[in-house]
């Protein structure tokens, strides 16, 4: 044990004189919490619509305003015909066109004149999520059945939309929401897989671990030594990106602060213990910081961290099985958003843990003190 | 005496490459032992063998009465060891790398500051203690670095070429720290490329292409090839060395 913390007392002391790491340490909790997820948000807005008014009936000036009103799509412009506004498209003016045919207002009760919308595909969400709200828009703006609409009373959107959607456990649907607690995992695979991966290689650089394997440290409290301070790290900053959750955004731990913890405990012992091996495999900085990239982006990509695993192939889902991070990336989002309970998510948790065995065991292997 | 080092038919394969060849040698208790060889003689191989860095191929021996095959964890407890890459952490001060060398054999705080307080005095460095090791210059550096190695009091030093990069004056005083620890009971076990270091040896072994070619006192060395000092003997046998650099 005294070795042990003579070895944490040392880490402690370069951690400090280190000119970068306390600065990246501080830093990248504020930037994840503060700065991320106002950029990693996938909310469409600002929509930008050329409405091509070929009718020119009350019908069609409703419609016009209520894409005026949208909170999601802006009218650029109104065109007399559809090339002009095509040619707009083009020019990447806009992003959706609306044609309202002439006629359309007055046909409306007998057989239905086709509105048109033309959404540029070239970024794919905005332009399938464009249209979508563009079309959610028009159908708020035609009047329901044949009889007059009533004086309106508040929420009558509501009550006349033929569909009422609400969303549980993230009822504005606000995507921070929904990114935070990602966030927070990316921080964890951060500074509890990469650091410690780059300062055990670090030693292997400088030739100072050489001088560690000629005295009695065992391997196990040498990498214990590397790993302790950044686990004690990485749980106070999850602390602190907590709490800046709950008091920037209002978004508090719908479940246990608890099983929160728990599960990143877990997870911190999984990545670290993979930056591990990582450093224990490779020479230099430069092939750690490869291997430790390619293995990040997988685990960002395919966890479900940034997009829904469901929406995944079949053969891809299967495969996200297989990677720690889609437990965390589930139990995360649960307990965060939903309150699920550690009871709920046993399954997870055994998988994380099952992981963290695993990963730890295979990384005290890989360490050689002898060649 | 007894002999603190033993070593027989220590062989290291490196694949084709026989970076050791059937060495032999013992090394007696308190004794300064040069251990010569041109670059890539296999010198540091050698050494990595007997710290348990490196696992030997075949052969027996034993440091500090630990065996080399089985036991080199036992052995890491019993021996200091420097090379001249690395001394001492560059962003730890220079008590804080003793506190670290200290902590790691089990010394306890106190004993690790007397004993540090005494080295350091006798040195003449006890007021730059707080001085971080990146702002020392090189030669203080290895003075340094040798005092940590020494620290836990072990029975075996392992110098590896400690003074390459050393001004000729640190060389000397650096030298007179060997003579101490070795007058004190601590066998010192040297490698150097400085033939004027291997006279101060009690004994050197110099070493070619993997093998030890010759071993002995270097007044015993200087009359058996009949020639003047020990850098005319390591000439006469390094000459035909088939491995350079």
């Amino acid at each position: 044990m005294r070795v042990l913390r003579t070895l944490i007392i040392k880490e402690l002391r370069q951690f400090r004189r280190n000119p970068f790491l306390p600065k990246l340490v501080v830093g990248f909790p504020l930037a994840i919490v503060l700065i991320l997820p106002w950029i990693a948000n996938m909310d469409v807005k600002g929509v930008s619509v050329g409405i091509v008014d070929a009718d020119r009936s009350d019908v069609s000036r409703r419609i016009t305003s209520h894409v005026e009103a949208s909170e999601y799509l802006r009218l650029h412009d109104l065109y007399a015909d559809y090339p002009s506004a095509l040619a707009d498209l083009e020019d990447g003016h806009i992003d959706a066109i609306l044609e309202i045919p002439n006629g359309f207002g007055h046909s409306f009760h007998a057989t239905p004149k086709r509105l048109s919308i033309w959404a540029n595909g070239v970024n794919a969400m905005k332009g399938s999520l464009g249209s979508q709200y563009l079309m959610q828009t028009v159908m708020r703006a035609l009047p329901t059945g044949s009889a007059p609409t009533q004086p309106s009373f508040e929420n009558s959107e509501i009550v006349n939309s033929p569909l009422s959607i609400v969303n549980y456990y993230n009822p504005t649907m606000d995507y921070k929401h929904f990114m935070i607690p990602a966030l927070m995992i990316m921080l964890m695979v951060m500074v509890g897989g990469f650091l410690p991966a780059l300062n055990l290689v670090s030693e292997k650089e400088l030739g100072t671990i050489e001088q560690i394997n000629v005295t009695p440290v065992s391997r196990l409290t040498f990498t214990l030594s590397k790993l302790i301070p950044f686990w004690v790290i990485c749980l106070l900053e999850l602390a602190l990106c907590m709490t800046l959750a709950l008091l920037v955004y209002g978004l508090p731990v719908a479940g246990s602060v608890g099983a929160i913890f728990l599960a990143a405990l877990l997870f911190i012992i999984v990545m670290s213990s993979i930056g591990v091996i990582i450093a224990n495999l490779s020479d230099t900085m430069q092939q750690t910081m490869f291997l430790m990239l390619f293995v990040v982006l997988s685990f960002i990509l395919l966890s479900g961290l940034m997009t829904p695993v469901e929406s995944m192939p079949l053969w891809a889902q299967h495969f996200t099985r297989l990677l720690p991070p889609t437990y965390m990336v589930e139990i995360m989002r649960a307990v965060y958003l939903r309150g699920t309970t550690v009871a709920e998510l046993s399954g997870s948790y055994l998988a994380l843990a099952a992981f963290a065995l695993t990963f730890a065991t295979l990384a005290s292997f890989t360490y050689r003190k002898r060649g | 005496m007894e002999n603190i080092i033993s070593v027989r038919n220590l062989t290291k394969q490196f694949g084709a490459f026989r970076a050791v060849d059937n060495i032999s040698f013992d090394v007696a208790q308190g004794e300064i032992f040069g251990f010569l060889g041109a670059n890539g003689a296999g010198k540091t191989t050698a050494i990595r063998i007997l710290c348990g860095l490196s696992r030997a191929t075949s052969g027996t021996g034993s440091v500090a009465g630990c065996d080399i095959m089985t036991q080199s964890e036992d052995i890491k407890r019993n021996i200091g060891y420097m090379c001249q890459k690395f001394s001492l952490y560059e962003d730890l001060t220079v008590l804080e790398n003793m506190e670290l060398y200290g902590g790691i054999y089990g010394m306890h705080r106190k004993e690790i500051l007397a004993k540090a307080e005494a080295m350091l005095t006798e040195l003449e460095f006890w007021h730059h203690r707080h001085d971080l090791v990146r702002s020392i210059p090189a030669g203080w550096r290895q003075k340094l670095a040798f005092t940590v190695a020494n620290l836990h009091a072990p029975k075996v030093i392992f110098l590896d070429e400690p003074t390459g990069g050393v001004d000729p004056l640190t060389r000397r005083q650096f030298w007179g720290m060997i003579r101490r620890a070795a007058a004190a009971g601590t066998t010192v076990f040297v490698t150097t490329h400085y033939m004027d270091e291997a006279a101060l040896c009690d004994r050197v072994s110099i070493m070619v292409d993997g093998r030890i070619m010759a071993l002995g006192t270097p007044e015993a060395l200087i009359s058996k090839y009949q020639v003047r000092t020990m850098d005319e003997v390591f000439r006469t046998l390094a000459r035909n060395a088939v491995r350079n650099e």
